[in-house]
This record gives C-alpha cells, structure tokens and sequence, in this order.
C-alpha cells in the first residue's frame, strides 16, 4: 500500500504541518516526513502507479525509473541533511516551506506526464520564493520578488511550450522532444531558465544568498538540479546544450573569483557546476547523461556540504564578506574540515564524490573527439578549484585573522556536516554505489593511475597560481557587475525605443536602482498611480465620450470591412 | 411541481424581497434571504441535472406560448450561470449577517436585504430568460436595486459611485434597449430562438449591424470592459463588503453570459466573426483592458479598489476568449467566469472581514494582519495566487484553456503576452501578501480573528477555489459542453 502514496506528497503535507503543530512534535515531523520519503522513494517500481484525469487528459502522477529514483533519492537525503541542519535555528514557517520546496521537486522527478511536472514545477517556485521570503534581512523581500518574477516567467514559458507540444503531437508525454517548432524551443528556454543558464543566471547570485544560512542550504539542491533532470528527460543530446552548458561554467568562476561575499563565491559555483551538467547533457552519450546524472547527485552533496559550513560562520559570526572572515580554522577546527572537504570534492580531488562524477561527462567529451569541449571542461576543472576548492576555505578559514573567535556551531549543525563529509567521501572511495543508481550500465573506471596522476597536476599547479596570484586574488569591498546590467542599463537604453509599458516588467525583474528606473516608475505612476488618468474617478461624461468613440469606432471597423 | 422550476428560479427571490419589507426585522430578512438563496441554488442544481439529462429546457410563462408569451429557455450554457450566481448568493448571504450589521445602519437592514433579493433575482432573470427584451426588463430590475445597494455603503463617496453607475448603467441598458428594438424592427420577433432563425435572412441589412453595434457596446459597458468601466471601480470599492462581494462574482459575469448568448447563439459566430473584424476589436479592447489595469491594480492603496481593477483585468481575460471564437477559447471565458467569481468572492468576503475587524482596507493598515487574522490571511494568499493562475488553484484551468484558444485560433505570441501579464497580478498580489507577512505589526495589537460566522463562508470559496483547480470534469467539463453546444449551434 505505501507504494501508491506519492512520495513527494509526504513531504508538501509535512510542510503545510509543521507551522502549525506544537514544537514536539514539530521536531518528530520534520525528521520523520525526509525518512519517510526516502523510504517510499526506494520503494517505488518502474512504471506507471498513480493515473488520474485531468482536463482532458489522463495524467500519470507517479511514474517511476531509474533516472528519476536517483534524482528523488537524492532530494530526500537533502531534505534529511537540511532538516539536521537546520532544526535549531529555522523558523517553523520557513522549514514548511523549504519542505514544501523538496517535495514539489520530488513530485517533478516522478511526472510521468508534462502537466503534473508543470504542476510540481510550479509549487516548487512558490516554496522557494518563500523560503527566501523567510530570509534575514529587509532585502530578502525585494530579492524575493524578482527571484518569483524570473521564475514565474520562466514558468509561463514552459507552460505556452508544454501546450503547444502537446496541441502538435497530441501527447503529454514526459519524454524526449525533438527541437522542431517554436514550442519546444519555448519549452528549452523555460526549463534553462530554471538551471541558471546563461543569459538568465544572474537569479541565482541575486537571490539564493538573501535566503537565511539554512535557507539557502535547501535552495541550492532543487530547483536548477530538478531542471537538470528535466533536461536529461526532454533535451537528452542537443547540442546547443553543450556550448550553453560551457558559458555557464566559465560565467560562474569568472563571478565567483570576483565576490567577496562567501555565500555568493558558493552561489555562482553552483551555476558553474550546473554548466558541467548542461554539457554532459548536450553531449548526450550514455556516459555523458550518466556523469550528468552522477554528477548532479554529488553535487548536491557538497554544495550543501560547502554551504553548511558557510551557513555555520554565518550563524557563529552574522558576517558574510571574505574581508571581514578569515582564520577561523583555530576556533572552528570541525566547520573548517568539513568545509575543506567539500571544496576538495567540488574540485573533483580524487578520493571524493567530484572526482568519479564529473570525470565521466570529460571522459564522454574525449570519446566522442569532442576536443575543444574536453579541452575547456579541462581547464574549467582548474578553474572551480581555484574559485571554490582554494578560494573558499583560504579567505573565510585560514587568510589573516580577522579576530574573531567563534566556537563550532551547534550539535545537529556538526552532525549534518559531518554526515553530508562523509557521504562525499565514502561515494568518492567506493563509486560503485553511486554508479550502481545510475540510469545506464556503467562501465567506467575512474581510478586508473594516469587519470590520478593527471587530475592531481592539474590541481597542483592551479593551487600555485592561486597563491602566487594571491595579491591579485585579494578580496575587496566590490561588487560585481553581472550580465543584469545588461537588462539594468543598456537594456534600458534600447527599450526606451519600445512601449514604456514592457520597461516596466525588466525593471520590476531588476528592480534596480538608477534613476532612469525611478523615473520610468514615476511615468509609470504618473498615468496608472492612485492619482493617475488611468485610475482616478473620472466624471462621467468621460465614460460617455468613450461610448462614443467605441460605437462609432466599432461601426466604422465593421462597414468598412 | 418539477416543470415549474424555471419560474420558480426567478419568483421566489421577486416574491420574498417584499415580505422582508412586510416584516421589517432584520434577522428575518436576511434569513429569509439565506434560504431562498438556498432553494434557489437547490432549484438551479435541479434545472443542471435536467439539462444534462434530457436537453434544453423551454418553459412558457404563464402558459403563454413563445412568440406571444415570454419563454424561458434553459441549455446547458446558461444553467451553468444560474449555479454560479445561486451559489454564490447562498455563500454571500451566509457570510452576511455580521458585516452587514456593522456596515448598514440597523434601521435600513431589512431594506438591504429587499435590495439584496431584488439584484438576486434580476440577475437570475436576465440569466434564464429567452426573450430578448425580457432581458432588458431584468436588466434595469438588477441595476436599479444594485444603485441603492451601493449607495448604502458606509462611505460618503458611495452615494456619488452609485449616482455613476447609475449614469452610465442607464446609457447602457439604453443602447441595448436602442439594439434590441433595431432587430425587432427587423425580424418581427423578440424570442432568442426566432430572433437565431430569422436574422440570418437579414443579415445583409446595416440595420442589424447596427444593432449588433448597440448591444455589444450596451453589454461591454454592463460588464465594464476598459475604457467603458469608470462606474466599476468606485462602485466596488465604496459598496458595502457584502454588496462588492457579489456584484464582483456574479453582476459582470451575468453580463458576459449576455454578450456570450447574444454574440453566439443569436447573432451567430458566423456573422459576429466571420463578417465583420469582431475577433480583432474584442481582442484589442482585453488586451489593453489587461495589462492597463492590472498596472493600475498595482498601485492601488486600498485593498478594495486594487481587488475591482483586478477584477477589470480578469474581465479583459473572459472576453478575450470569447473573442477566440474556437471551443477551447470559449471553455476559457465560461470556466472563468465560473473560477473567478469563486476566487474573487473569497477575497472580497475576506475584505468584508478585514474591514469588519480593522475598520480599514487600506494597505498601509494591515501591516501584520498574517499573525493577527491567520485565516483571513491565508484565504487571501489562496484568492490571490487563482488570480495569478498558480497550479492547483482554479485560475490555472481557465488559464489553461485561454492558452489552448489562443495556439488554436494560430495567435500563439498573443498567449506570452497574456501570460506575461499573470507576472502584474503576481506583483500586486504580492504587495498585500508583503504587507500582511513580513511587516512588523504596528496599529493592530487589539486585532483578533474575524467570526466563525464569516470565515465558514470564505472558506468554503477558498476550498473550491483549490478543488476545482484539481477536479475539473464539473467546471472545465461543464464549460467544454457548453462552449461545443454554443459554436454548434451556430456552425
């Protein structure tokens, strides 16, 4: 019988309890709700299990496979991990949310058609608006908004391209679609939209790190590694994906090495380590959706890993930027080796989870004599350890001392990390298990001593270079322009050319701050605000000259034709 | 006794208005009310299933047969409407006792539920009749009694909003009076069934263009179509909670049903949109009725007002899939109506509560209001994210359907633009859940829930709002049948 509950339903329910129950048995839910789910996750078969109609279709809820298994699998250990972590600090509401967040992400794993994963998609985005709602500070709000803005556009992207596809081949299948009319293409862009791609990733550094130190724990797992699946689902092999996918890794080091803020540097990691995925994704060979699948499983590991850590001198110290951190390794000695660990396994250090994932989408570039791509995934390899393996732990753990003296964090905030340490660990020294989950046969052996020995120079020498190019590297209060200028400025520039209604939606999704905006809201205001033509109680006889026109209009329209 | 129902719809609520001014007690009116709202829903439940059973329903008054007598003829379409507006009359009247003792003065309570029937039952007139100038009379019997309701509100600037409506109410119901007497000129007949047979003969003469041309623009003005709908906001707004609640739900959409039944089954899609360039005018108007007022909603103080040029926007949505002429773009205006009077009655009633417990619908006073009245404020998250179109509520079906009818009739850059435009709703739907979750509260310490009484009603639109966002074969379902049997008709 506990089959047939849909997994990710557990979780959404738990998240619209847990505001709601006194606190005993908040904590019993909140711990027992990800159990729960892992274990109905491993349960589930392949195959069609919940049917249902809806509108004029028949919808299959719960399909279950090898792909989506891994993926929910994965998401419902996030949600343990997030749930120790978070336990002491998270407000209740935030906690329904962030739950309310994973399940809908669990839910788009399992679709089995593209209406209930539109469906799912769609909770997701609220669950996740809110849980950066939940955030620390004033601009949290602000963030929020345009963080709902980008995602409900891409939302209405996906849906004109689910409706589309479906009105031409008459199927709701959630399977593979061939790029050939304008609604897959609208259905790629939305599904990119959420995976952070290139020109659209700005959300991610914008966003995630307004979200609390718990918060955004959650939020760096589901929504761009749901689009990830997703991807892998619909776009398996497109090779647009390949070249998208490398813009994202070189845009997220490039803005990762020029951030000060720590939790920032690990945000546009992550869009540098979704772009791996992407790229495997377009290369689309067996080995390469398997290192895309492997490698968004370990990922979601240390990036939580890297982010708990974070979070943990957030809550110790309330200080964000890297100039304001630095050697916390002598109060903080277990914060700052599990921190290593995953910056060690994000740069794929042999021995970790990274190493054994990312190494198979390189791996698929090289069989297919994809040189350049094998090429430049190559020496973004360095360039991740230097943004994120190197950079990290050197300006927040060791660097000058700052003078502060935090303890480690609290229990449950140690066990997390030290669990989440330990599973890149043990997945990097046995690959088996993780290869074993994978949706194809593996026949992979990453170990060999010239792959070692190879990755171990690279590393190596991009470690030298960090510290030689130490002074350049040095963190200063800046902070960095991202393509949003683009839509912030120069966008602006050109739209002013186009209907002043359309600025308004750019600007509402930038909600920026030069003085061009303001004065478009003030145009804006001028004729739709509470005093504006548009708005204001007007006398009647205005009605009545607008009957007028619209009667003469109408009969001049209608004898002409 | 069953082959009465179609009289019985509309002169239960005509026969107990006066007995509320025969008692002249408060409580005995609105529960006299509260149960011919029921009845009238049992009765209009009742004429659903026989509709679905046996077909169209023709009902002679008075036993006097169709061109001389007044039919009332019942298809699928318009007992759709008769359930929406029964049900919701029964949830509003319902909800009403305490917010109406608070906004009315006690002395005039028995008077507003007199009003309150009145409206009621023009409205289930126009709904039901199958006579085109019947639909006038019903017309100006809902009209004059919704100017008094109006007029009732606490606010002073009510009366001057009503004195609007009425104006322009007036000129509306004129020109389709004007239109209305054009076709009989023509054709002799008053009978919508004749009147479908007959103009097809004249249909070369500029007459009947002429009065398709008045009684659209007669209807648009009713339904309150941008820029025909200065009377709208300020009605909505100064109106007693209760009077907002419903008029919002049921007057506009009662009119869009008029404009449905004029514009397809009596005139005929293929002279409304195969002739003349209708599609493209009607289309034109909602668009920039969409995304002007929704803009406007934007910046609204009060919650009221914001809700009315919302409900302006969502109007713009409705016509635009009337104005689709295909069946998936007219499933989407008739199951709109249907989700948005749930979603807005919610709001609106949520108001009610607002109002009734803070004494303002401003949204400079409801900082904190999500702490202090969880319910209210939840219901008004749920009300608000159907407006927006979020999966699992009722808004996503209709938006569904509206972007099947637009990739149908081959506009599909006209389905991002729409969809684009649910982003406006987005922001002023998240101005007041902002206000009420994540400001401090300042002015309501003393605040606590509204009463049982209210929230039973709201949630009762509130859980449908998200049931018929997952079970679609009574809404959706209906509105497909309905939209089929309309563009059969006249195909």
């Amino acid at each position: 019988m506990i089959n047939f509950i849909p997994p990710g339903l557990v979780l959404i329910i738990a998240g619209f309890l847990l505001p709601l129950v006194p606190k005993q048995l908040f904590r019993i839910i909140a711990f027992l709700a990800p159990i729960i789910t892992i274990f109905i996750v491993l349960q589930i078969p392949d195959g069609v299990l919940i049917q249902r109609t809806f509108l004029d279709y028949s919808i299959e809820i719960v399909e279950g496979d090898r792909l989506s298994r891994l993926f929910a699998l994965i998401f419902s250990i996030m949600a343990l991990g997030g749930t120790i972590f978070a336990i002491n600090n998270i407000k209740t509401k935030e906690l329904g949310f962030a739950f309310i967040y994973a399940g809908s992400a669990i839910g788009v794993t399992f679709s089995g058609d593209l209406i209930s994963m539109f469906v799912f998609w769609e909770i997701m985005a609220i669950g996740s608006t809110m849980v950066i709602w939940n955030g620390l500070e004033l601009t949290s709000h602000k963030a929020g908004l345009r963080y709902a803005l980008v995602h409900f556009f891409g939302g209405v992207i996906l849906m004109i391209g689910i409706i589309g596809n479906i009105n031409q081949t008459g199927s709701t299948n959630f399977d593979i679609v061939t790029l050939n009319s304008w609604a897959q293409w609208l259905m790629l862009i939305g599904i990119l939209i959420n995976a952070g791609a290139w020109p659209i990733s700005s959300w991610i550094g914008d966003a995630y790190p307004e979200a609390s130190a718990s918060g955004m724990v959650f939020l760096s797992a589901f929504t761009t590694k749901t689009a990830v699946f997703v991807l892998i689902k619909t776009f398996p092999g497109t090779d647009i994906l390949i070249y998208i996918g490398l813009i994202m890794i070189f845009y997220g080091i490039i803005y990762a090495l020029l951030e000060n803020d720590m939790r920032r540097i690990l945000a546009y990691s992550i869009v540098n380590q979704v772009g791996f995925m992407v790229t495997g994704i377009g290369i689309g060979t067996e080995m390469a959706i398997n290192g895309a699948a492997a490698h968004a499983f370990a990922h979601i590991i240390y990036k939580a890993l890297l982010l708990m850590s974070a979070g943990s001198v957030l809550y110790m110290t309330g200080k964000r930027k890297c100039t304001d951190l630095g050697g916390l390794y002598r109060t903080m000695p277990i914060t700052t080796i599990c921190g290593i660990i995953g910056a060690l396994a994000i740069s794929s250090f042999p021995l970790t989870s990274g190493f054994i994932s990312k190494s198979m989408i390189s791996q698929s570039a090289a069989d297919l004599h994809l040189t350049y791509v094998w090429f430049l995934l190559t020496a973004a390899s360095a360039g991740v350890f230097l943004h994120a393996g190197i950079k990290f732990p050197w300006f927040v753990f060791f660097q000058k001392d700052s003078g502060l003296r935090p303890k480690d964090p609290p229990f449950n905030m140690k066990i997390s990390m030290i669990l989440f340490a330990g599973l890149c660990i043990i997945i990097g020294i046995f690959p088996s298990i993780l290869y074993s989950l994978l949706p194809f046969k593996v026949d992979y052996v990453p170990y060999t001593s010239g792959h070692v020995t190879a990755y171990l120079q690279l590393l190596l020498f991009a470690g030298l270079a960090f510290f030689i190019l130490l002074p350049q590297m040095k963190r200063t209060l800046t902070i960095s322009l991202d393509t949003d200028w683009i839509y912030r400025i120069a966008g602006y520039k050109i739209i002013q050319f186009l209907s002043k209604e359309l600025k308004l939606l750019i600007d509402g999704i930038k909600g920026g701050t030069p003085e061009q905006i303001n004065s478009f809201i003030e145009y804006i205001v001028k004729y739709h605000g509470p005093a504006g033509i548009l708005a204001r109680t007007l006398p009647t006889g205005r009605t009545i000259f607008w009957v007028i026109i619209i009667f003469a209009l109408f009969l001049l329209l209608t004898l002409l034709s | 006794m069953l082959s009465q129902l179609p009289a019985l719809q509309v002169v239960i609520p005509l026969i107990a208005a006066p007995l509320c001014v025969v008692f002249r007690n408060k409580e005995i009116a609105c529960l006299v009310s509260q149960v011919v709202s029921i009845l009238s829903f049992i009765i209009s439940l009742i004429l659903l299933q026989q509709v679905l059973e046996v077909g169209v329903i023709s009902y002679a008054l008075g036993g006097w047969l169709a061109p001389i007598g007044i039919e009332y003829r019942i298809d699928i379409l318009n007992s759709f409407v008769l359930v929406i507006v029964t049900g919701i009359s029964s949830v509003v009247t319902i909800y009403s006792n305490k917010s109406v003792q608070y906004e009315i003065d006690t002395e005039k309570i028995y008077l507003f539920y007199t009003g309150y029937l009145l409206m009621f039952s023009g409205l289930l007139g126009m709904t039901i009749t199958g006579d085109a100038f019947n639909v006038f009379v019903f017309i100006e019997i809902s009209s004059l009694s919704s100017y008094a309701m109006i007029a009732m509100g606490r606010d002073r600037r009510a009366v001057s909003a009503s004195f609007t409506y009425l104006v322009m109410g007036t000129v509306g119901a004129t020109f389709f009076l004007i239109g209305v007497g054009l076709m009989y000129s023509m054709t002799g007949t008053l009978n919508m069934a004749d009147l479908a047979e007959r103009l097809p003969k004249v249909y070369e003469s500029k007459a009947i263009l002429v009065s398709f041309a008045f009684i659209s623009i007669g209807i648009l003005l009713k339904l309150a179509l941008f820029p025909l709908h200065l009377w709208l906001p300020n009605a909505y707004t100064y109106a007693p909670s209760v009077v907002s609640a419903f008029l919002s739900a049921t007057a506009t959409k009662v009119a869009i049903y008029i404009l449905i039944r004029f514009g397809y089954s009596i005139f005929g899609s293929d002279f409304v949109f195969s002739q003349y360039p209708t599609a493209q005018i009607l289309a034109s108007m909602s668009i920039v009725a969409i995304v002007v007022c929704s803009l406007v909603a934007i910046f609204q103080t009060n919650i009221k007002r914001l809700l009315a040029f919302s409900s302006l926007a969502q109007v713009g949505y409705i016509i635009l899939g009337v104005s689709f002429n295909n069946i998936n773009g007219l499933t989407a205006a008739i199951v709109h109506i249907f989700n948005h009077a749930l979603s807005k009655g919610a709001l609106f009633l949520a108001m009610g509560s607002v109002a009734l417990v803070i004494g303002s619908v401003k949204i400079k006073d409801i900082n904190g209001l999500g702490k202090k009245m969880p319910f209210t404020s939840f219901a008004i998250v749920i009300g608000g994210l159907s407006l927006i179109g979020v999966p699992i509520t009722a808004g996503f079906i209709s938006k569904w359907y509206l972007i099947l009818g637009a990739i149908d009739k081959g506009w599909w850059p006209l389905a991002i633009i729409l969809l684009l435009t649910s982003l406006l709703a987005l922001v002023y739907v998240w101005r007041i859940v902002e206000v009420m979750y994540f400001r401090s509260e300042t002015n309501v310490s003393e605040v606590k829930e509204a009463p049982i009484s209210m929230l039973i009603p709201m949630y009762i639109l509130v859980a449908m709002t998200i049931y018929f966002g997952l079970e679609t074969s009574f809404s959706a379902g209906l509105a497909k049948q309905a939209a089929t049997y309309l563009l059969g008709m006249s195909g």
